[in-house]
């Protein structure tokens, strides 16, 4: 029998970390499926999975929705947009009337953080949290972490810096809390605008300056840059964010000779990412794309699947 | 009719004492204290009230109270806040003017005292707007809502911005004899901010409500008070650098009063993890530091005030996504065992606890109520201090349930609410546990 013993995954704070391995252990069997001429398998069929999207996502929707169908399982999908949020409806109501449907999962993306644990507490079937506010994005974290053990055959006692805009970044708070569980340093660099308050609280160290952050690293996450949010508050100019806090093939000479440079999309190509390092040898960034669908698809399992010899 | 109340201990704040003293009420009056036992003279036309082992205290007056009506009877009314404030020990409730309409008027004010005086349970004390609509732009008409019944001016809820429109404000309400109550928060450094700035927002990705909002804000007013010497009382107080500022201003002798609310002493911002709805206020729970300097400051008679800052919403206000909920928890009935636990604690003596309960926000209204003496008004409370309890949802009078310590254990509750000599709610008759 299974050994994964949650109704949701809100966030990686609740994971232990033989959680984690089996999660990442699971994904690796599930990548060899989606590297077979027919990529699917039975586990879940006759399961129904509802992509709940409240924000738009083109990479977490698109991998939610493969992993579910190479599972066999039923999947529908809405948006925010095609909702009766839209029209005014409270979240509870739209969660209550999906589960009066009887789904067995609910995969939410919502711009609110806690959102996801407002709709666990009050439905029966599993939620996962596909980003939440400037919470948590649990699934990218695993996958990320996937992505770290395969290129280095460990996750315990590298080096991660993570550059970029920590404080509004769920992908930095779900990947410092996955990581530290799994015994990697973290190192958090972006403008002083960018960083949160008691940073240290969570158990990084913090060094502004992303050239000397990147030092003796193993491993380069660099994050988003939301222009069209952050921009004149939190840094006065693009051309001025790329120069001083950019990653750049020059910046990157500090860093361990074979680190590796992830990114959880979409590019700003020539912002926060030189468009030469993101596709150098050493980037990693369409691998963390593939190893999604791997990763979602154990999650799928684990949370709704039945035995795992299934998926042979 | 005339009533005794005897055995209890009586509370007096303002000579800060507790002893076992009878009392009579006569005319709404009250007409004798005298020492335990000595009133023998009984008849019918006497109704006694044996309060042996319990407390005899003034009615306590609660300097902000937001009652919603008129406008948003939803979630108040005047008459279910009065309700919950007599159940609570309440005698007195000055009520917040972001109604709506505004309580900017005369007609407004009016229609409050109308509605108090039909729920008939309470004294209620408007507090009027400084600004109309609390646009923070024109001045209300301090003289003629002083003469309707307003007892303050507040724009509560918001800061007047314009430090040269609080300027005026304060010289005005100076003349007109009205208290001037300031909401401190710098409205751009909390822009959408949902919980307090600190390792609790960093740690579950809510936006932070930096201390310094308010800190700025307090700052300000000290300096206007210093500027015109005028008086100046700041609402809800919650961090460490606002007692620090209040400190100083009362050092240099700046006619600078302060309150703080239960919750500020009680709880910290580790309340929200779970994103708990009933934990969002504004100002926001703070750090176990605020906490810790919220109490010393009552300690010292920094804050001068123990307001509960009663702001009740409707579960549809609370039930949804943390960054969408309404800011605000109902407070009119765990004032008393939340400020009881302080003097369990040491923080205050029982006679300065009830003081700032009572005869504090009366002097800073400029009220004559909340003392406990020969002809004083016969508005009181007993309150049998150590009667444990768990707060439950169905026990909560206040139209609206949002309370962060249902569930939690409490020590210490009203018995007896007595206004004017009536008695308006007593727990006995409601068969109702101790």
């Amino acid at each position: 029998m299974k050994n994964f013993h949650h109704k949701d995954l809100l966030g990686m704070e609740q994971l232990s970390v033989k959680d984690i391995q089996l999660i990442l252990d699971t994904a690796e069997s599930m990548k060899e499926v989606s590297q077979r001429d027919i990529k699917k398998v039975p586990t879940l069929r006759g399961k129904s999975i509802i992509n709940f999207f409240h924000e738009p996502s083109t990479r977490t929707r698109t991998s939610f929705e493969l992993a579910a169908k190479r599972l066999s399982a039923d999947t529908v999908s809405i948006s925010s947009s095609g909702s009766s949020m839209a029209k005014g409806e409270t979240l509870i109501d739209t969660a209550r009337n999906l589960e009066a449907m009887n789904p067995d999962l609910i995969v939410l993306r919502h711009s609110s953080s806690g959102a996801p644990h407002l709709i666990a507490t009050e439905i029966s079937a599993g939620i996962i949290n596909a980003g939440d506010g400037t919470n948590e994005h649990p699934t990218q974290a695993l996958l990320d972490l996937f992505t770290i053990r395969e290129k280095k055959g460990k996750i315990k006692g590298l080096k991660v810096a993570i550059i970029g805009d920590i404080e509004h970044s769920r992908v930095a708070r779900s990947n410092i809390i996955g990581l530290r569980k799994m015994g990697a340093e973290v190192t958090v660099s972006g403008p002083p605008t960018m960083i949160p308050v008691e940073a240290e609280s969570l158990g990084v160290i913090v060094i502004n300056n992303p050239t000397e952050a990147i030092k003796d690293k193993d491993i380069i996450m660099i994050l988003r840059i939301q222009l069209e949010r952050q921009s004149k508050i939190l840094f006065p100019t693009i051309r001025e964010y790329s120069t001083y806090f950019g990653i750049n093939k020059e910046s990157l000479k500090k860093a361990k000779a074979d680190a590796i440079i992830m990114h959880p999309g979409p590019i700003n190509r020539g912002v926060e990412l030189a468009s030469d390092v993101a596709d150098s040898p050493f980037s990693v960034i369409l691998d963390q794309v593939t190893n999604g669908v791997a990763v979602r698809m154990a999650l799928l399992y684990l949370l709704i699947g039945g035995r795992s010899d299934d998926i042979d | 009719m005339t009533i005794l109340i005897k055995g209890g201990d009586l509370v007096d704040p303002l000579k800060g004492f507790t002893k076992k003293q009878d009392i009579i009420l006569e005319g709404g009056r009250i007409s004798r204290i005298l020492p335990s036992g000595i009133f023998k003279e009984v008849g019918p036309e006497i109704s006694i009230i044996d309060v042996s082992g319990k407390l005899i205290m003034p009615g306590m007056i609660d300097m902000h109270v937001h009652l919603r009506e008129p406008g948003h009877e939803y979630k108040e009314t005047i008459a279910t806040g009065s309700l919950a404030g007599v159940v609570g020990g309440f005698t007195g409730l000055a009520c917040m003017p972001n109604t709506d309409p505004v309580n900017d008027n005369v007609s407004i004010t009016e229609f409050i005292l109308k509605q108090a005086n039909k729920a008939g349970k309470l004294r209620v004390y408007p507090l009027a707007a400084i600004t109309k609509g609390r646009k923070g732009e024109t001045l209300t008409e301090f003289g003629d809502l002083k003469k309707a019944g307003a007892v303050g001016v507040t724009d509560d809820g918001s800061p007047v911005v314009n430090s040269e429109i609080m300027r005026r404000a304060l010289e005005y309400a100076k003349y007109h004899n009205l208290a001037v109550i300031s909401h401190c928060e710098d409205m751009y450094l909390s822009l959408g901010g949902v919980m307090h700035e600190g390792v609790i927002s960093t740690r579950i990705g809510l936006k932070g409500i930096p201390s310094a909002s308010e800190e700025i804000m307090v700052t300000r007013e000290i300096s206007l008070a210093r500027l015109t010497g005028c008086p100046v009382h700041i609402a809800h107080v919650s961090t460490v650098g606002s007692v620090k500022a209040i400190r100083r201003a009362k050092e240099d002798g700046l006619p600078v009063t302060a309150e703080t609310a239960p919750h500020y002493f009680s709880l910290d911002h580790t309340e929200v993890l779970g994103y708990n709805t009933n934990a969002k206020i504004n100002p926001p729970l703070r750090s176990p530091e605020d906490v810790l300097a919220i109490k010393m400051g009552l300690a010292d008679d920094v804050i001068d005030v123990i307001a509960t800052d009663h702001a009740p919403h409707n579960r549809l206000e609370k039930n949804v996504e943390f960054d969408k909920a309404a800011f605000g928890i109902i407070g009119l009935e765990t004032a008393l065992p939340l400020t009881l636990a302080l003097v369990r604690e040491g923080v205050l003596t029982l006679q300065a606890a009830i003081k700032k309960l009572t005869y504090s926000p009366a002097s800073i209204l400029g009220i004559s109520c909340g003392i406990l003496q020969e002809d004083s008004i016969a508005d009181l409370a007993v309150v049998d201090p150590e009667c444990e309890y768990v707060f439950k949802e169905e026990d909560i009078m206040s139209r609206s349930k949002n309370s962060p310590f249902i569930g939690k254990k409490l020590k210490g509750r009203n018995l007896l609410t007595i206004v004017g000599g009536q008695i308006v709610w007593s727990r006995e008759s409601e068969n109702i546990g101790c």
